[in-house]
């Protein structure tokens, strides 16, 4: 991979200064959550210390190598792309494979899905999520339904779709979206979302090579905010599967991405300050998603807490809430918690009021324990 | 190619600028060529003739130098840090919101995208409605809630963040228009970027069909983020995409040709149907600020367009060299300008005789530009310090007449805040 230009890193360095956060004239704070970095699995092989957007970029780079049908375009993605996941990729592997696509999310995600119509690896990048909707009818009506409407004659599970999600601190209402529930409501595709570099990797090969048409949303704090010790070689990591993080036996705890990490912390203080043990469950599969594994910890800990950053109303959250309520009746002994965004867009200034924060999951906690 | 009318009329003064005026003796108007302009199915396009007044000249200076001297501030508050998020800058794009928003009324509509600093100031918005906005503060013209991509005011649509959305909203203001009756025309704006939007075709083809009142307006700054034109487009000629809708191509860079083929413009939608303006300009600055610009094109390119082609030092030597000044002598100031007299004559002794006249206009610049950098900068220091919104606010504006006992809804109960 080259390495990026002084120019690159003069962009890196002024994205760097976005992912603090400021109020008024002062600086106040960086990220809304301390990052731990996962272990890497000693099978996958020798590690180098990435970010999650060179884990991407190393993902990226594995599949380019061996796949010679697997092409990657995208706004601005031959120069690096605006978070620089596909640096140095054009270089390597030439413009006929890594190649600049006009502003047009619907001519992207439809020329896509032709491609993988027609045999070919298609990974496509819509430059934010919040961006994704001219592309909606594509993904919906398109891409989720090609299989079925065929007769299984078609299919375009050859496309994967990446877009940066979730909050960054400052990005207001179009740069800070979490739209993964309005996928999760279109049976045919797969909705991913990493928490970290290793993740980020195995996932996003999984997805390349899965048979299913998949989205793989990749929050964009974390592409610098998350650093760890990544396989330098091809590795997956199985789709529809949770992680459960951390044991526990009195609370569960639900989230994806980024709100991993605030989950985490709230689990920390939980133990801390309240003397409650929570397990801690990161989803990484929006669709289909890992019932048993959310079953098993809700049955077990008979207390659930759900926490993500889009709102509440129809968020996924509500999905979970409405299985687990249904398959555990018995063993809950608290109604089931969420902590969300608020019913409201994505704020500008009152982006710190909006958030879920650990100090909201925390109250939450409480809530559960003692009802 | 220039014509002079002369005049030395007094008039009465209470702006120092008008003592000025009084004191040169000047042309009161003046007559400019136009480059060319390219039609794309219309026999006879907008006049490359120009000709404007001495108040027109100095408010079109002005206007495009507060844009600039904004967007400056802007670029600089958002180094230091005081404006967060996204933040696109329109420095050398001035000649194209100045020159339309000069050939229309404030009844007509404009919408744009997100780079929406400079239009919303000569729509209307005051320097520290635009850069309040940015720094989130309650007197911004959103109210703080918008920020940079989102900024409105009367017949002042946005300001908006998704690429190409606002071009068939246009299009709607329009039909508005004609089926109100009105005899006002819309202005959607869009970039090289966005016009390969899957959308703008269907608005193309919705206003034709209905005959519409709408201008739509490309502003081909060369680049789509970070990819030049001939990189995204098929055909880069944007103002022949209308396919069936006449097209003008403009030098952008020249206001005063801006302002023709928007005056033409505006009398041909009201009798015939949409238009299509490519408004070929440049912009210095990176797409947002995490683009410092330098990734697809080269220090040089843009250097060379800053020194040669820049749409404010264009006019002011357009302006000042078609001696809307003259060389005779300067008379006596408007009250209070003794001292100031002094200084000038002192200046005009340093000059060469031929130079005379430029340098009583010079001063009138000078007296511009310092006026507005400070205009600009009290707006700066009071956006800095402008307060946010209270926290009620998060819940406000998202429905109206909500049903009775309508909470936004949170999941801590302490937030669950009636909508007011």
């Amino acid at each position: 991979m080259a390495l990026p230009s002084k120019t690159l890193s003069a962009a890196c360095r002024q994205f760097s200064l976005l992912c603090r956060r400021f109020v008024g004239t002062t600086a106040v704070r960086s990220v809304h959550f301390s990052y731990v970095p996962d272990t890497p699995d000693p099978k996958h092989g020798s590690t180098t210390r990435m970010n999650l957007f060179q884990s991407i970029t190393s993902a990226l780079d594995v599949c380019l190598g061996k796949d010679p049908t697997a092409v990657i375009f995208g706004e601005d993605v031959a120069f690096g792309g605006v978070f620089r996941c596909t640096v140095g990729l054009r270089d390597k592997y030439g413009e006929a494979r890594v190649f600049n696509s006009p502003l047009s999310e619907q001519g992207i995600v439809a020329f896509g899905i032709g491609m993988a119509i027609a045999g070919s690896t298609a990974i496509a990048e819509i430059q934010f999520a919040d961006y994704i909707f001219p592309a909606f009818d594509q993904l919906r009506n398109e891409a989720a339904m090609f299989r079925y409407r065929t007769g299984n004659q078609f299919d375009c599970g050859r496309l994967t779709v990446r877009a940066p999600c979730m909050a960054v601190g400052h990005g207001a209402l179009y740069h800070s979206q979490s739209v993964e529930a309005f996928f999760g409501h279109c049976p045919g595709l797969k909705v991913v979302i990493p928490r970290g570099p290793i993740q980020a990797k195995g996932l996003l090969l999984s997805c390349i090579r899965d048979e299913n048409p998949c989205i793989f949303f990749e929050p964009k704090i974390l592409y610098r905010a998350a650093i760890e010790e990544v396989p330098t070689g091809d590795y997956e990591l199985p789709l529809s599967k949770a992680s459960v993080l951390l044991e526990g036996s009195d609370v569960t705890l639900i989230g994806w991405g980024t709100q991993v990490h605030v989950l985490r912390e709230v689990a920390a203080m939980a133990q801390d300050k309240l003397n409650v043990s929570c397990e801690l469950i990161d989803l990484c599969t929006i669709l289909p998603w890992d019932k048993d594994t959310v079953l098993a910890s809700a049955a077990k800990t008979g207390r659930v807490l759900i926490s993500h950053e889009a709102p509440v109303t129809m968020g996924f959250g509500a999905e979970l809430a409405a299985t687990i309520q249904s398959e555990c009746f018995l063993n809950l002994e608290a109604p089931i918690e969420r902590v969300c965004g608020y019913d409201t867009p994505f704020p500008h200034v009152f982006e710190p009021f909006y958030m879920p924060d650990k100090w909201r999951c925390l109250e939450a906690v409480k809530r559960l324990v003692n009802f | 190619m220039l014509t002079l009318v002369r005049s030395s009329t007094a008039r009465s003064s209470r702006s120092w600028i008008l003592g000025i005026q009084q004191g040169c003796n000047y042309a009161t108007e003046a007559t400019f060529e136009t480059k060319p302009f390219k039609l794309h199915r219309l026999e006879n396009g907008p006049p490359t003739t120009v000709k404007i007044t001495r108040e027109e000249a100095l408010q079109y200076y002005k206007d495009m130098q507060v844009i600039r001297r904004m967007e400056t501030t802007a670029a600089n508050l958002y180094k230091s840090k005081i404006i967060r998020g996204f933040c696109h800058l329109y420095s050398g794009q001035e000649a194209v919101a100045v020159g339309m928003e000069h050939a229309i009324t404030k009844e007509d509509g404009v919408i744009t995208a997100y780079r929406a600093h400079g239009w919303s100031y000569m729509r209307g918005v005051p320097v520290l409605g635009v850069l309040a906005e940015l720094t989130g503060g309650r007197s911004g013209c959103a109210k703080g809630k918008g920020g940079s991509m989102h900024m409105y005011c009367k017949n002042f649509y946005g300001g908006n963040g998704i690429v190409g959305a606002q071009v068939p909203l246009g299009a709607g203001v329009a039909l508005a228009m004609k089926y109100q009756g009105k005899k006002n025309v819309c202005l959607a704006l869009y970039g090289d970027g966005a016009a390969n939007q899957g959308q703008l075709f269907e608005a193309y083809n919705m206003a034709k069909l209905w005959d519409l009142p709408c201008i739509f307006v490309c502003e081909n700054n060369g680049y789509g983020m970070g990819t030049s034109a001939a990189r995204s487009s098929a055909n880069t000629d944007y103002y022949t995409r209308g396919d069936s809708i006449p097209g003008i191509w403009i030098d952008a860079m020249d206001v005063l040709a801006v302002k023709s083929a928007t005056e033409f413009s505006k009398q041909f939608v009201l009798k015939n149907g949409p238009i299509l303006l490519e408004a070929a300009t440049y912009r210095y600055h990176g797409h947002s600020m995490s683009d410092p610009g330098t990734s697809y094109r080269t220090r040089e390119e843009v250097q060379e367009v800053r020194q040669n082609r820049d749409p404010i030092g264009l006019f002011k030597s357009r302006i000042i060299s078609s001696a809307l000044v003259t060389e005779d002598d300067l008379k006596p100031y408007a009250p209070g300008g003794m001292n100031r007299k002094k200084s000038f004559d002192h200046k005009w002794q340093l000059t060469a005789k031929n130079k005379k006249a430029d340098a009583c206009f010079l001063l009138v610049i000078q007296k511009i530009d310092n006026d507005i950098r400070q205009e600009v900068e009290e707006a700066a220091e009071k956006a800095k310090v402008d307060p946010e919104l209270p926290l009620e606010d998060l819940y406000s504006d998202i429905y109206s007449q909500p049903p009775p006992n309508f909470v936004v809804r949170g999941s801590d109960p302490t937030v669950m805040v009636s909508v007011r």
